[in-house]
């Protein structure tokens, strides 16, 4: 009996194709995750990373293509040679599969940062009150801001609430995290924090799939680096494939550009 | 001032029972017309098109049409329909239609005004579109609408006393009975506009108070 690698990619996204009318943004995109894997997306704005990360949470309608995530087509149904959007109800069931962390952190301002985490916990776990809290609890100690559990969103700092915006969608217990330029709203010196935090939660063995401009910490924590331009992967592989020698033209003048 | 004393004591329940009529009449309508207006504003946000155009011709005659125009139809219309309506229920329906239509664009207003990032953040952590309505929209808006609300409830208070005009025995109506007694036209008048100050002051401190306990989350 021979032995084979059957270990089922925990999200598969097949000749993905996405446009805003006429403009195509993504032009067929094959990417699969494994469970554990960290993969960075990069490239210039407008090759369509974001949309991307956005279409895998289903805040983007895609036209073509498929995103299978662990053995689950998600968003849409075909049935015959019909394709059609889920209802929102199967839609919010998926999504919770996968947790997002924005660009511009997205905290509910009139709720604490317990508030924040417990949320999604009570509304779509289900969970009780003391339940629900003990986890928030958890994950805000996880982020290191257990002092600050009381504390509502406008009484953060902008690396504090980013860092309660993982423990929200950490909590949830993804198959899979999203993170979205993470950094890129936050002051120079706060930036560091965050990192730090991903980092230690991708050691711990999340699922990362992450948009980034932050080529070093790219080449620190990803297991699998993707290079996208307009619209579809023209490079992909480890950091230090990508970083090393033998590149492309067209890679090579990115990260000679997008060195400050 | 002894004189006046005395007729305000003589008359002490019938304006009394006036004062009760405006208040219940106007908590009456301002209920009903935050409720509707939530509705109101949600729809004019979220609706498709079709079903938004009819919240939006509702909102624009409510707030074109004068207030009195609306009371005299609220009264008179329902009877040709043979629909019996008592004088305060006509009134409060004007009025609570009227404040449905200010409340639903005040409502509108700061839904609008939230990042579309708070639906997207809702969405992500799997919340359905009803649970961010309830959990993440509505709180914030309804903050955000709490002064204008206030406002308008203090307009609806005034305005109230043109429930006079179809018989309905509020402060305003109660207190012309009561000049029509005693010819202290001035006084009562005046007595009259110092309780409906005192009610309009009240609310607004009350709100005050509300926002600053609010505006700290914010």
């Amino acid at each position: 009996m021979t032995k084979i690698d059957t270990a089922r990619p925990l999200l598969d996204i097949r000749g993905l194709k996405k446009n805003f009318g006429a403009v195509e943004i993504l032009k067929g995109v094959d990417l699969s995750l494994q469970p554990k894997d960290v993969v960075s997306i990069i490239g210039s704005s407008g090759s369509g990373k974001t949309t991307l990360l956005r279409c895998v949470n289903l805040l983007e309608e895609f036209q073509g293509g498929d995103i299978i995530l662990d053995g689950e087509t998600i968003g849409y149904k075909t049935v015959g040679a019909k394709r059609t959007r889920l209802r929102d109800a199967e839609l919010s069931r998926q999504r919770a599969m996968t947790g997002m962390v924005f660009q511009s952190f997205n905290l509910f301002p009139h709720l604490t940062a317990a508030g924040n985490v417990m949320l999604g916990l009570r509304k779509v776990k289900k969970l009780g009150k003391e339940e629900a809290f003990a986890i928030a609890e958890k994950w805000l100690i996880r982020v290191g801001l257990g002092p600050r559990l009381d504390h509502y969103p406008s009484q953060l700092s902008g690396g504090q609430q980013q860092r309660v915006a993982i423990a929200r969608a950490l909590a949830m217990n993804p198959k899979l995290v999203l993170l979205d330029e993470v950094t890129s709203a936050l002051d120079p010196e706060l930036v560091q924090e965050v990192l730090t935090t991903i980092k230690s939660i991708a050691d711990d063995g999340a699922t990362l799939l992450i948009v980034t401009h932050e080529m070093r910490f790219a080449r620190e924590v990803s297991s699998r680096i993707v290079f996208m331009e307009q619209g579809r992967i023209a490079e992909e592989g480890t950091p230090s494939e990508i970083f090393g020698e033998g590149r492309s033209q067209r890679l090579n003048e990115f990260l000679k550009s997008s060195r400050h | 001032m002894d004189a006046f004393l005395a007729q305000l004591w003589i008359a002490r329940w019938p304006l009394f029972d006036g004062f009760l009529m405006t208040i219940g009449i106007s908590v009456g309508a301002i209920v009903f017309g935050t409720i509707l207006g939530c509705i109101v504003g949600i729809q004019l946000v979220f609706a498709p098109l079709w079903l938004r155009l009819p919240f939006r011709a509702y909102v624009d005659i409510m707030r074109g049409t004068p207030l009195l125009v609306l009371i005299l139809a609220a009264f008179y219309i329902p009877a040709v329909m043979g629909l019996s309506l008592s004088a305060a229920q006509a009134g409060t329906l004007a009025l609570g239609l009227f404040a449905g239509a200010h409340i639903g664009e005040l409502v509108r207003g700061s839904l609008q005004a939230i990042p579309p990032g708070q639906i997207e953040a809702g969405r992500s952590i799997g919340l359905t579109f009803p649970q961010i309505l309830a959990n993440v929209l509505l709180p914030q808006a309804l903050r955000t609408s709490l002064p204008p609300w206030i406002n308008t409830g203090v307009e609806l208070i005034k305005g109230s006393s043109l429930l006079s005009m179809i018989g309905v025995g509020e402060l305003l109506l109660k207190s012309q009975e009561v000049i029509g007694r005693n010819f202290m036209t001035i006084q009562f008048y005046v007595f009259a506009g110092i309780l409906y100050l005192l009610v309009n002051v009240t609310l607004d401190l009350l709100g005050k108070s509300l926002e600053r306990r609010l505006g700290a989350r914010l």
